[in-house]
């Protein structure tokens, strides 16, 4: 299935979001998740299903004031 | 210092941007002898996972994490940040900017009413950074913030406090309410200037990040915090127009 992750378009086997993630490397990080423009919380990625398309952010902690 | 019932000790608190690097952004924060710091969220990738570093090296400071929604200037992104960030960082703390210039990085207050009053409705503790305005100060309270975060002047322009008059009267109409400056502070005269003014705090990162010796320039602010507000505490005097001998004239000797 087509996504785009962080505006990058990727190929993903997993229709869950939580084995998508583990998919695209992030297994064990501190991150947080937006769906097409929708927050979607740790708790409920496991939960939550990808479709064709899907625009997935992906954000992690960053320096800032 | 009382920030939505936190004990914090010290009244800098310090961003963690623009550092020439990791080591000295950690080796300020100590000399700071900050107790709050500010990060933000931005886009990880999944090979590179640069972010994980940064927040292992966050956690080892031992300080409280004020995240912010920097950089968004609709309310949708600001709310979504903060939601974000919540899940990242465990606080219900946020730093809320909801931008509406890019040349002045001002706040969009309309904006940032709407997007505290969501935000707080949803149990976020929310630090808004706003203009020194009285009337959008008064809003931000009935939604719901308990701390104001009036900036100096234009975020990392170092210009110090632009409008001290509005300053002033903002801090006379809401005695109790925790006042941070935020932003513009260049020197640490500036936030010296702030601290006397009776703020309860001031909030800055480009003065200590871009100095030439960015652990030095913490420890000077550190020390103007201090100062300024033990000022404050003493009851500066009343300036005046015309002088006022601080010698006195009674006994001097007659030479003419």
């Amino acid at each position: 299935m087509k996504i785009t992750v962080n505006d990058v378009g990727r190929e993903v086997r997993s229709t869950l979001l939580a084995a998508a993630l583990d998919e695209l490397g992030y297994t064990d990080a501190i991150i947080a998740t937006a769906i097409n423009g929708h927050f979607v919380a740790a708790a409920a990625r496991p939960s939550t299903v990808l479709a064709e398309g899907d625009e997935l952010e992906i954000v992690a902690p960053m320096q800032g004031g | 210092m009382d920030l939505y019932g936190v004990e914090i000790a010290s009244r800098l608190l310090l961003g963690t941007g623009k550092y020439p690097s990791p080591a000295i952004m950690t080796e300020a924060v100590t000399a700071s002898g900050t107790g709050v710091v500010t990060v933000s969220l931005r886009r990880e990738s999944g090979s590179q996972r640069s972010g994980q570093d940064f927040w292992a090296m966050i956690r080892g400071l031992g300080v409280r994490i004020l995240p912010n929604t920097a950089g968004c200037y609709s309310v949708k992104e600001a709310v979504t940040t903060a939601q974000m960030a919540r899940d990242v960082f465990g606080t219900s703390w946020i730093k809320l900017e909801v931008i509406g210039d890019a040349d002045t990085l001002q706040p969009d207050v309309f904006g940032l009413v709407e997007a505290a009053t969501i935000l707080a409705g949803d149990g976020f503790e929310v630090f808004p950074y706003t203009t020194e305005d009285l009337v959008v100060a008064e809003r931000l309270l009935e939604a719901g913030c308990r701390v104001l975060m009036p900036w100096a002047s234009p975020i990392g322009s170092g210009k110090g406090l632009n409008n001290v008059f509005g300053l002033r009267t903002l801090r006379a109409h809401f005695p109790e309410v925790p006042l941070i400056v935020d932003a513009g502070i260049g020197l640490p005269s500036h936030a010296a200037a702030a601290m006397e003014l009776g703020y309860d705090a001031v909030l800055l990162n480009t003065a200590v990040a871009l100095a030439g010796d960015p652990t030095a320039m913490a420890g000077a602010f550190a020390k103007a915090v201090e100062a300024g507000r033990a000022a404050y505490l003493a009851a500066p005097m009343e300036p005046r127009d015309m002088a006022a001998p601080s010698t006195p004239m009674i006994g001097k000797a007659s030479l003419e």
